[in-house]
């Protein structure tokens, strides 16, 4: 009886030690076999990345809130397909805008062109800020010209309370 | 100057809310097409109805036709299927159907149960000569001219107010003119 | 039963404001105690109807209660119970609901936490409040009842649209709705000291709190939005200058300009037209973003369903509120008065300086955002305006703000020299300036942007070090204790600095995965593996499992770094099971250095699949710059100058008590 328990034991260790060990073993093997590094999913990693970045430019006209580098519709697919194809043709980033606006007109560019009509919209910005700078440095020193009477009185007169070594100040002290 | 300050804010008040109201009007949705008044663009497809034989641009100049964009997947064109019928029955034009992005024993099916009104349907299985039409859904409609000049486009089904008001008016002109 | 309690509550709620808009306000005007007393109460009764009839339409969708239509076109049996609640403000109705339970809510806030403000004043801002809550309950009951039946009844309902089955749908709507809400406190309390004739220092103190709160909400609600729509929808990307973005991003622009504006008021007395106007126009972006989402006049991701009658009311509900205001506005405020002198370069014309690019920020957002319609308007044609215009436009307006936020808080008030302040910067100039080089030089690709996110990013912090040195060094030499000194300061500096300091958070986390971002779409059986940017992503496989509402197949990918487990990612394919589109939701884990971002992409042929893997350094840097910028201001509204009580009539009384930082 015992010679059967120590054998069992024995068994049972031995068990214990090969199984896992076989285990890894044929999963290292396996790894081995079939891991590998992961194909990119196409054949030219550069061109896609210029498909990319023109189709994140180009607005779905399915679902209309997408570029067509994100959405999922058919055309959007199409319409990757066409920019890969022409882009592999060698035809430049612009050639593929204009086929674009010449099926779909200006819509599909989520970069709006700069014509007549679009001046104000891509000028405006830029020179609203020069003029309101402008125009805020002069009102400023056209201000500073007026007589003192004009102005209400000053609720802190002429003690500063700028960001200084801590010193007593009026009212409770804060700044901001 | 101050009559300026107090008036600008309105000012702006007005013309942003003249807009929005102009905006609910209009539907923003709708992408008008740059080939309006421009030559057709080139294709060669194959008929449904017949693999063998190819249909051009040019073999279709000299007349006034219609091309209606549909597909056997798309449930608007089942609506608008009638009317296309009734134009034409009522031969007003010319009408010949662009096959979308579609399988041809299905669009076969489709037009053998709803009726068939097209001179002949074209297969564009990859959607290519779709795109060079600027389609981007289906269904959509063009009116083509003699001289092969897209003249009218609409894009959804085709509704009898639009063939009233749109459509037969263009092709009394279109004919009219030799 | 139920939803017509709702309903019937609403048309009480008429009553009440009718009564709460006007009966204070003659009160007001006529110095009748008895009638301006009448505010508070009606304040309170708004509050309890609104509340109760939330609760209803709450309760029919927790209940299933198909029987009504906004329930059975928004919800389903098989969603969870925390969506069912969810989707009561999912549509447009509902959401409306919503926005009138946000604007009651603030109305009782300001009515029970300004103990101090004096009698009329409180009166006239309940009043406006009230008539502003006027305006959308017959907006509500005219046009967009959530609480119409549908007959016959179906057997269960639409469900939830699935981009909405997920966390942010519950976080997101309610705490964008406080901030655009909250914009309407800032316009009661211009527009209660436009007809009272009280603009003055002590009306900037009581506004201040309430405006910097509402502030503080709509930044957090707007980073909600925008993190939501990064993982939820899976492009990658976290914001696209989409019309309703941008219909969330003006009022915050002003809202910022607004509570710059204040701070000068409050000080100086200067800038008073100035800051009422901006008040004026935060409402007004709120009204126009609430047109742009409701009227179908511009497409959007986010639009409700479109309607041009809805449209048509809340535009003529925006030209009356607002062009009243600004009548309001030329008829009184020529007797507003200049405030004190300040020289060309102090900190007032610091502050001004910030306004002004804050609103030609807003101009360039509302010109890219309209211009679309403006030209179809004019028949003009038909464009687009999208991302790549804003990024043009707008970053360098920023570039030139953050400059200038350098400046602001280390000038002096009233008047201050070049030099002086030049003096007083140097280090911090200089330091950027080397700090943002190593970084460019570190990453490993400069760009003109990465440059200058940098420079921004660096400016800033350094800008507010400066400051916070000149604030706490030891005085004439005497090492005294910094520590203390640090204790002492205000809570509103304090908060200031944070907020500011969130600022720089932000602009490098937009620079730094701008720059550096990686995307990398691999073909993957079981077993293989890609390394991107020192992380090791090996693909284990997928399985089907089925979730409460929908079926999926889940990949699993192993990711490791020098051989050590950094994570496992799950990304899924979902198809809900009653609205049949599939969804992706794509596996993100978030570190301080950066987002691991795994999309399951399409099966291209037996159990190979495309992945699409993204290494986006420092992403989450964005929201939780957001977040820093809102607590910011959350801790400047508790400083102790806005929660003294008022000592007599005569002194000046602190502002109003600290509100929601509780």
């Amino acid at each position: 009886m015992r010679a059967e328990r120590g054998l069992r034991r024995a068994l049972r260790r031995q068990v214990l030690v090969l199984v896992p060990l076989v285990l890894l073993v044929s999963l290292w093997a396996a790894s081995l076999v079939h891991a590998k590094e992961a194909a990119p999913a196409s054949a030219d990693p550069a061109l896609e990345a210029r498909v990319m970045r023109v189709a994140n430019e180009l607005r779905c006209l399915v679902c209309q809130n997408e570029t067509i580098a994100a959405s999922n519709a058919d055309l959007a697919v199409d319409l990757r397909n066409q920019v890969r194809e022409m882009l592999r043709q060698g035809r430049s980033e612009r050639e593929v805008f204009d086929y674009m606006t010449a099926r779909y007109g200006d819509f599909v560019l989520y970069r709006p062109p700069l014509k007549s009509s679009t001046v104000p919209l891509w000028f405006g910005p830029p020179v609203l800020l020069a003029v309101s700078l402008v125009g805020l440095w002069w009102m400023l020193r056209r201000r500073n010209r007026l007589p003192p009477e004009q102005f209400e009185n000053d609720p802190i007169g002429d003690a500063n309370d700028t960001p200084g070594p801590a010193r007593e100040r009026a009212g409770g002290g804060d700044t901001r | 100057m101050k009559v300026l300050r107090y008036l600008v804010p309105m000012a702006l008040l007005a013309a942003v809310v003249a807009f929005l109201g102009v905006g609910l009007g209009l539907n923003p949705r709708e992408v008008p097409s740059p080939l309006i008044g421009k030559p057709a663009p080139a294709f060669k497809l194959a008929r449904l109805d017949d693999a063998t034989q190819t249909i051009s641009r040019e073999d279709l100049l000299g007349q006034v036709w219609m091309l209606n964009v549909w597909a056997s997947w798309c449930a608007p064109c089942r609506e608008e299927h009638p009317l296309v019928i009734d134009i034409a029955r009522r031969q007003l034009v010319a009408v010949y159907g662009l096959n979308y992005k579609d399988q041809v024993p299905a669009a076969k099916n489709w037009l053998a149960g709803l009726g068939n009104p097209y001179r002949a349907t074209l297969v564009d299985s990859d959607g290519r000569v779709g795109i060079d039409y600027g389609v981007y859904g289906v269904p959509e409609t063009f009116i083509v001219d003699r001289q092969g000049v897209i003249r009218f486009k609409h894009t959804g089904p085709l509704t009898p107010d639009v063939l009233r008001t749109r459509i037969e008016p263009l092709l009394k002109e279109l004919q009219r003119a030799g | 039963m139920i939803a017509e309690a709702g309903h019937f509550a609403l048309w009480l709620a008429v009553g009440v404001t009718l009564v709460l808009g006007i009966v204070p306000m003659v009160g007001a005007q006529r110095g009748r105690a008895d009638l301006m007393a009448l505010a508070r109460p009606a304040t309170h009764v708004l509050l309890g109807l609104i509340v109760f009839s939330y609760g209803c339409l709450l309760l029919s969708f927790a209940r299933n209660d198909f029987s009504i239509l906004n329930v059975a076109s928004h919800s389903n049996s098989a969603l969870p119970l925390m969506y069912r609640l969810a989707a009561s403000w999912g549509s447009h109705e509902g959401s409306l609901l919503l926005w009138l339970l946000m604007q009651a809510g603030w109305a009782w806030a300001v009515a029970v936490f300004s103990r101090n403000l004096p009698l009329p004043v409180l009166a006239r801002i309940l009043a406006v409040m009230g008539l502003l809550t006027l305006s959308f309950l017959l907006f509500v009951l005219f046009t967009s009842n959530p609480f119409d039946r549908l007959i016959p009844v179906p057997l269960d309902g639409r469900d939830l649209n699935p981009q909405l089955q997920d966390p942010g749908m519950i976080f997101h709507p309610p705490m964008l709705y406080m901030g655009y809400v909250g914009m309407s406190v800032a316009f009661a309390f211009a527009v209660a000291a436009l007809i009272g004739g009280n603009l003055d220092a002590q009306w900037a103190r009581w506004s201040r709190p309430w405006v910097t709160v509402a502030w503080a909400f709509l930044t957090f609600g707007i980073a909600l939005g925008s993190w939501w729509a990064y993982y939820e929808l899976g492009w990658g990307g976290w914001w696209f200058w989409d019309a309703v973005e941008n219909a969330s991003f003006m009022p915050w622009l002003v809202a910022t300009a607004l509570i710059h504006s204040l701070a000068v008021t409050e000080k100086r007395g200067s800038f008073k037209s100035w800051t009422v106007l901006l008040a004026i126009l935060g409402y007004s972006l709120s009204l126009l973003g609430t047109f742009l989402v409701r009227s179908g006049v511009i497409t959007s991701v986010h639009s409700f369903a479109s309607d041009p009658k809805r449209g048509f009311f809340i535009l003529v509900m925006l030209a009356i509120t607002v062009g009243a205001a600004l009548s309001l506005y030329a008829w009184r405020a020529p007797k507003v008065g200049l405030g004190a002198r300040f020289s060309t370069l102090s900190r007032e014309s610091l502050l001004l300086t910030n306004n002004v690019l804050l609103l030609v920020a807003l101009a360039a957002v509302m010109l890219g955002t309209l211009y679309p319609l403006i030209l179809d308007a004019l028949g003009l044609g038909k464009i687009s305006v999208g991302a790549p215009y804003f990024d043009a436009v707008f970053a360098p307006i920023m570039a030139v703000l953050v400059f200038f936020m350098g400046l602001g808080p280390l000038a002096r008030w009233k008047n201050d020299t070049l030099p002086a302040l030049a003096v007083r910067l140097r280090w911090a100039a200089g330091v950027t300036v080397v700090c943002a080089a190593l970084t460019a030089w570190i990453g490993g690709k400069i760009t003109l942007g990465s440059v200058v996110g940098l420079l921004m990013t660096y400016w800033i912090v350094f800008s507010v070090l400066t400051e916070l040195w000149e604030r706490v060094r030891p005085a004439g030499g005497v090492k005294a204790n910094v520590l203390y000194r640090l204790g002492q300061l205000p809570r509103a500096t304090v908060g200031m600095m944070v907020a500011h300091l969130g600022v720089a958070v932000f602009v490098f986390g937009v620079t730094m995965v701008g720059t550096y971002d990686i995307e990398r779409d691999v073909a993957m059986s079981p077993g293989d593996s890609t390394t991107v940017n020192g992380y090791t992503f090996t693909y284990q496989g997928n399985q089907a499992l089925r979730g409460p509402n929908y079926d999926a197949v889940r990949g699993h990918l192993v990711v490791t770094r020098d051989g050590r487990a950094v994570s496992e990612m799950y990304p899924e394919k979902r198809v809900y099971r009653v609205q049949r589109n599939p969804m992706t939701e794509a596996a993100i884990d978030s570190r301080i250095r950066g987002d691991l971002y795994v999309q399951l992409g399409e099966p291209i042929k037996g159990d190979t699949w495309l992945v699409r893997i993204w290494v986006k350094p420092f992403v989450s840097w964005i929201w939780v710059g957001c977040l820093f910028m809102g607590l910011g201001g959350m801790w400047a509204v508790t400083d102790r100058r806005y929660r003294a009580r008022a000592t007599s009539a005569s002194t000046e009384p602190a502002g109003t008590a600290a509100t929601a930082a509780r």
